[in-house]
């Protein structure tokens, strides 16, 4: 029996065999009783076949993202046998029932008949889930009773048959593996305490992040990796006020937002890459009229159609420069599910306040991994019913007389909305007078790009600086933003040893850029490395532009697929030891 | 009471003189009072074009928004806000030519908006090129040999994908079309107003006088407009023969039946629901 504190398993198959099933029972399982767990999904593009798989990784102290090491493979069909059998040394549980002939040599496989198991005591092959979570709980040391807990959670509706069925299953899968499993195939697993904590993905956390915001209106299309923001927002429309409209185009979804907030609720639209290439012209009509606009871009690999399923952190350029003429925007781009909560409602905050677009930049590792979170302090929630006029402001006015683009130094003028009585409003994507009627003026031309451009002053002061670890200087630096931190963490942290001491500048909220959001000292003295998920190091790019920094080390991944702590840190190895 | 005058903007009008967009300007601010709907109370919003500049001589809320883009800002201000009178306000090009995919899933959602298009078979504001209901063999800027593609019938999309108000107003007859908005927001459900508008400056062919020779009045004939088939010949009658009035009407649920909107208090007026935050939470322990 090996003692572990930290253990990854890869669970593989064929699209529609389940092995997010597995990922969320054996998640569920733990998470609920202390530990820390991150699932990774790793899933191509299509409904049934292919080769899919989950990784997850349970740990006794706190963990946010996927481990390179592997202690255990879960194999339901053969291909995954064949791919993946070499990636550990510990135990790899296969169906024998799939390789009949030349049943892999060595002691570290496990043979378990997940389907046939499934049908016999359970009735449905379908239950072959339930058989290899039973049997993996087991090789991991732990008791069935949470497992029997979730399976009746789970399959609540599904009724008595299948939740006997499940936990039928599971019971003989268990059994199964202490019968046919080795002493060195089972590991003991101990939490540092029991407190039970939140399992939920990104996506879950932006549209947490919404229902915790008031938002009362999402509209998309659905697009591969945001699609699961707008599915679980739909499944709480009628708990929430809230109205989710499938569009029949992104064009129409980020209209039909920027309408919304005109009307004076808050909206919010999610999409990627792709999508939010047909949204450019709303976020330049947000722009102009100066409408609140939140704009979530879950990013996948591309150009064009690219990799609907991976990840990939190519779209900050996009963000920054998307929409034609000249007005400020924010950019969040959150590093955790737990950010992505509390950013969602920074970014309707400050969409509000400043009348302006803000985007959020998921991509597929944040937006469909399993992150373990601690509770939520709801009083880090942003208040809503921002960039109103006020009550006694609105009386002092006489009526009809409000001027909807009215300057002042701040730049934003305080909205009402279409209902109030005695006034009207008027919105325009032409140039404006301070009514908000088109005109041609070459003085209120100036008077109006000023006043939407004053509005970044504003926005500069609100956004966080990015995290430096650690706090006394280091020599190296890496430079790093989003969905990378808890990988970047590891990495840094395992080359504590090395002669050079390292540490990490991580930003997530990233937009505008302040010239001096990197410390002098560490721009002069320390030497820089930047590490995207992208293949031309837009971050330092915009860096550079913004001030003046020049990064020339990079560590860069653009295969879709995220970095690993382990292959993260031989690579910042090799760069820092190259030229500064 | 809400007079006419109530409505009157201080914007100057970019007009043409003896545009026909004068004639739409003048029902729909009368069809307002006659409804005695407040300023505050209706929302226009349109797109860009000659037509899309009309609520800007009106005195309401407006979002002058971008070519094509009307009614899917305009469905979101609606479901925000269900006590808006919402009215959307286009052209041709605008709504039959940029926005033709929200035109069409605008009817499928029957959401209680009405959209009113100015059809004058031609771009005026980008000064004289086909449109997407230019008449065939028309030349134009862009089609220096006439127009060789056939031109769009809205009216019969509109019948095919089963839009429950649809109707033609012409621009001359002034107290016709004040009627017909009249009817179209009244109508619970999303109404499609095609006002014929002739183009002083850059149509030569369908002017006032041509419109004026084909026109007649549907009421005056026997047609039933609860009779789709019906709706559907008179959709695409064109030519010498022009129909106005109301082509087809039918009731049904709108957008705003859906159970999270029957409240009589609007979204945006709604407290919210935020505190359920922390139960919902508890589901993903």
């Amino acid at each position: 029996m090996t003692q572990k504190r930290d253990i990854s398993i890869k669970i593989g198959g064929e699209a529609g065999q389940g092995m997010k099933v597995i990922s969320t029972l054996l998640g569920k399982t733990f998470s609920r009783r202390g530990f820390w767990v991150f699932t990774y999904q790793d899933v191509m593009s299509r409904i049934r076949g292919g080769h899919n798989f989950s990784q997850i990784r349970i740990c006794s102290q706190q963990v946010s993202n996927i481990s390179s090491q592997l202690d255990m493979v879960v194999c339901l069909d053969k291909k995954t046998l064949d791919l993946h059998k070499d990636e550990t040394q510990g135990p790899v549980l296969y169906d024998k029932d799939f390789i009949k002939k030349n049943p892999p040599p060595g002691d570290k496989y496990i043979p378990i008949p997940f389907q046939k198991i499934a049908k016999d005591t359970g009735g449905d092959e379908r239950m072959a889930n339930s058989v290899a979570s039973g049997a993996v709980l087991t090789l991991l040391g732990m008791s069935m009773d949470p497992l029997y807990e979730l399976l009746e959670e789970i399959f609540k509706q599904k009724g008595k048959k299948v939740i006997q069925g499940n936990k039928k299953s599971a019971r003989a899968g268990a059994e199964e593996v202490k019968k046919v499993g080795q002493k060195r195939h089972f590991f003991k697993l101990k939490p540092e305490n029991k407190k039970k904590r939140m399992l939920l993905t990104g996506s879950e956390a932006m549209a947490l992040g919404a229902l915790a915001s008031n938002v009362r209106f999402y509209s998309a299309y659905p697009m591969s990796p945001a699609t699961a923001i707008m599915e679980y927002l739909a499944s709480q429309q009628e708990s929430y006020d809230l109205i989710v409209e499938q569009a029949e185009d992104e064009i129409a979804a980020v209209n039909m937002a920027i309408g919304t907030f005109f009307s004076g609720a808050r909206a919010m639209v999610g999409t990627s890459g792709g999508g939010m290439a047909l949204m450019v012209e709303g976020i330049s009509l947000a722009g102009m009229t100066e409408t609140p606009l939140v704009i979530v871009d879950a990013q996948r690999p591309g150009p064009a159609t690219g990799f609907p399923t991976r990840t990939e952190q190519a779209d900050l350029f996009f963000a920054a420069f998307s929409g034609h003429g000249e007005f400020p925007r924010c950019i969040l781009a959150p590093s955790t599910a737990e950010e992505a909560f509390y950013l969602t409602s920074k970014a309707l905050y400050l969409a509000e306040k400043y009348q302006s677009p803000v985007f959020i930049l998921g991509d597929q590792y944040l937006n469909d991994s399993s992150w373990t979170v601690e509770e939520f302090d709801l009083d880090k929630i942003y208040p809503d019913e921002q960039g109103f006029l006020s009550k006694k402001k609105l009386k002092e006015l006489k009526p009809y007389q409000y001027l909807r683009y009215e300057t002042n130094s701040s730049g934003i003028t305080p909205r009402i909305r279409p209902g109030t009585p005695r006034q009207v409003l008027y919105a325009d994507s032409d140039e404006h007078t301070e009514e908000g009627h088109i005109t041609e003026s070459a003085e209120i031309r100036n008077q109006m790009v000023n006043k939407r451009l004053s509005k970044a002053r504003g926005m500069n002061n609100e956004l966080a600086k990015p995290v430096i670890y650690p706090q006394q200087m280091a020599d190296i630096y890496i430079i790093s933003w989003g969905s990378t931190l808890g990988i970047v963490d590891e990495a840094v942290k395992s080359l504590k040893n090395e002669k050079a001491k390292i540490g990490y500048i991580h930003f997530s909220e990233i937009y505008p850029l302040r010239h001096d959001v990197i410390p002098q000292d560490i721009a002069q003295n320390a030497k820089l490395i930047g590490v995207e998920n992208n293949a031309s190091g837009q971050f330092l790019r915009l860096l550079q532009l913004e001030t003046g920094i020049q990064v020339k080390n990079k560590v860069l991944k653009y295969d879709g697929r995220p970095f690993k702590p382990q292959e993260l840190a031989d690579q910042i190895k090799q760069e820092s030891g190259g030229s500064s | 009471m809400t007079a006419k005058n109530d409505f009157q903007s201080s914007d100057p009008i970019a007009w043409c003189p003896g545009c026909g967009n004068f004639g739409i300007l003048n029902a729909v601010k009368k069809a307002l009072a006659e409804l005695k709907i407040k300023p505050e109370n209706v929302l226009m919003v349109s797109g860009i074009g000659q037509s899309s500049k009309l609520p800007h001589y009106i005195k309401c809320n407006t979002f002058n928004g971008l070519h094509g883009r009307l009614l899917p800002v305009a469905t979101g201000a609606k479901i925000a806000n269900h006590d808006l009178v919402v009215i959307g306000e286009g052209g041709d090009g605008d709504g039959y030519s940029e926005g033709g995919n929200h035109f069409i899933h605008a009817m499928r959602r029957n959401i209680d908006i009405t959209y009113i298009v100015h059809n004058n078979q031609i771009y005026g504001l980008t000064k004289g090129q086909a449109s997407p209901t230019t008449d065939k063999d028309m030349v134009t800027g862009t089609t220096p040999e006439g127009a060789y593609v056939s031109p769009e019938r809205p009216l019969a999309i509109a019948v095919a994908s089963n839009c429950s108000f649809i109707a033609r107003g012409f621009s001359l007859e002034l107290d016709h079309l004040a009627d017909l908005i009249k009817k179209a927001v009244s109508h619970h459900g999303f109404s499609l107003l095609e006002v014929l508008q002739p183009c002083v400056s850059f149509n030569k062919i369908n002017t006032f006088q041509w419109y004026q020779e084909r026109v007649y009045k549907l009421e005056e004939k026997d047609h039933d407009v609860s009779d789709r088939t019906q709706a559907f010949h008179k959709a695409l009658e064109w030519g010498d023969q022009i129909p106005l009035g109301i082509i087809y009407q039918r009731e049904s649920k709108t957008y705003e039946d859906r159970k999270e909107l029957t409240d009589s208090v609007p979204l945006v007026s709604r407290k919210g629901k935020k505190d359920k935050i922390k139960s919902t939470l508890k589901e993903f322990y």
